[in-house]
């Protein structure tokens, strides 16, 4: 096992994204688990700081935690159990808690971690929505919201040009063409999202297939 | 009115989840479509305020679902639509966990996640059109929106001190 995980030798250094090129079938499958196995109680406290830590998307200190700090997985299987959460539908991070959670400690670690992650950002979200539902109506807090929440859909542009510049820069190839028409049905047509997705995720899905 | 809006809440939230690829800021537009336009659940302001309210509070983006239950039904309202948000998708990726590694190099594998790659970015750009066109109401409004997008995407800012500076512009009377 020491094999496969070359860097886990190396860990008191810091700098670990430069590690041994990894089997991964060996790394992969459920036999080899890594050499670190987080306690239920280290995974509910990981999730719930990278919960508080991140805010717009949590996965950046996710993977901060796991790959760098505990070291619980290398870059590599990060990057599977990544792809995996993506590769389902619903909110990724969640996703994300859920199956680290399962792979560690099962049933009993998915939720674990899952609680983790959502538990002590709901307690905040809660406090919020009451002092909302207190003082909503006074001027000064509703101006204040709509400066964030101007702030906030910048922040949001400046995600979709983030995703859109490797997909826009490409090559011209039918990617663009699909972005363009989820854009328009929900955005221009306000069509129901089951209506848009059903309609082009088989299109887009075959014309990844047939471009492989 | 008389109904629980419990049932409705689940049931929405919990298809929604289903399509929600992207995550949460992908649905958006979807929620605003059933929050604001069909239940009658809330107004413009108060769905432009609970996004804010959910993009400024450290988590998940998934969050703004447990404000919009709690506006409509109280503590109960926010366990109901959360649980409907995360929890039949927590459940399917507990099981497909178990299985993923036989089928993780398969090829329709990769061509679902390419496939799904641009529909989501289709879906959260929608997202950000439908947040402007409901919250930024004047032209400095929307002058903060797009300044703050221009230095979100070329620099490396916190953005918390983006929030924080359209806090301030909105409580000096600017926005």
């Amino acid at each position: 096992m020491s094999g496969i995980r070359a860097g886990a030798d190396l860990r008191p250094g810091h700098l670990v994204l430069l590690r041994a090129p990894c089997n991964l079938a060996a790394m992969s499958s459920p036999a080899a688990p890594s050499p670190v196995q987080p306690s239920l109680l280290e995974l509910f406290r990981a999730f719930a700081i990278v919960s508080l830590s991140g805010f717009g998307g949590a996965l950046p200190w996710a993977r901060r935690m796991i790959v760098e700090r505990k070291r619980w997985m290398t870059a590599e299987e990060f990057a599977e159990a990544f792809a995996l959460s993506q590769f389902l539908p619903g909110p990724n991070v969640i996703n994300f808690s859920v199956v680290f959670g399962a792979r560690f400690g099962g049933a009993p670690g998915a939720a674990v971690a899952l609680a983790g992650l959502l538990g002590p950002p709901l307690i905040i979200v809660l406090v919020l929505a009451m002092l909302y539902a207190r003082f909503g109506d006074l001027e000064m807090l509703s101006r204040i919201l709509a400066g964030m929440t101007a702030a906030a859909v910048g922040l949001l542009i400046a995600m979709v040009g983030k995703m859109a510049a490797p997909i826009f820069l490409r090559r011209w190839n039918s990617a663009p063409l699909v972005a363009i028409a989820a854009f328009i049905g929900v955005a221009i047509l306000g069509w129901p999202l089951p209506y848009v997705f059903l309609g082009l995720a088989p299109i887009s899905i075959a014309l990844a297939w047939f471009k492989r | 009115m008389n109904q629980s809006p419990l049932p409705a809440l689940f049931g929405y939230f919990a298809l929604l989840s289903l399509f929600a690829v992207g995550g949460a800021n992908a649905a958006i537009p979807e929620m605003h479509r059933i929050a604001v336009d069909v239940m009658h659940w809330m107004n413009d302001r108060q769905f432009a305020d609970t996004f804010a309210i959910a993009q400024v509070s450290p988590g998940p983006n998934v969050i703004i679902v447990t404000l919009i239950g709690y506006h409509v039904a109280g503590f109960l309202g926010a366990a109901v639509a959360t649980i409907g948000m995360c929890g039949p998708t927590c459940v399917l990726a507990f099981f497909v966990a178990r299985t993923w590694d036989r089928f993780k190099d398969a090829p329709w594998r990769i061509a679902i996640q390419g496939g799904l790659v641009p529909v989501s970015l289709g879906l959260i750009g929608a997202s950000a059109f439908v947040l402007a066109r409901t919250s930024d109401h004047n032209i400095y409004a929307g002058l903060l929106t797009a300044v703050t997008a221009v230095v979100a995407f070329a620099t490396r800012v916190n953005p918390l001190w983006l929030f924080v500076g359209g806090g301030l512009l909105g409580l000096s009377g600017v926005i």
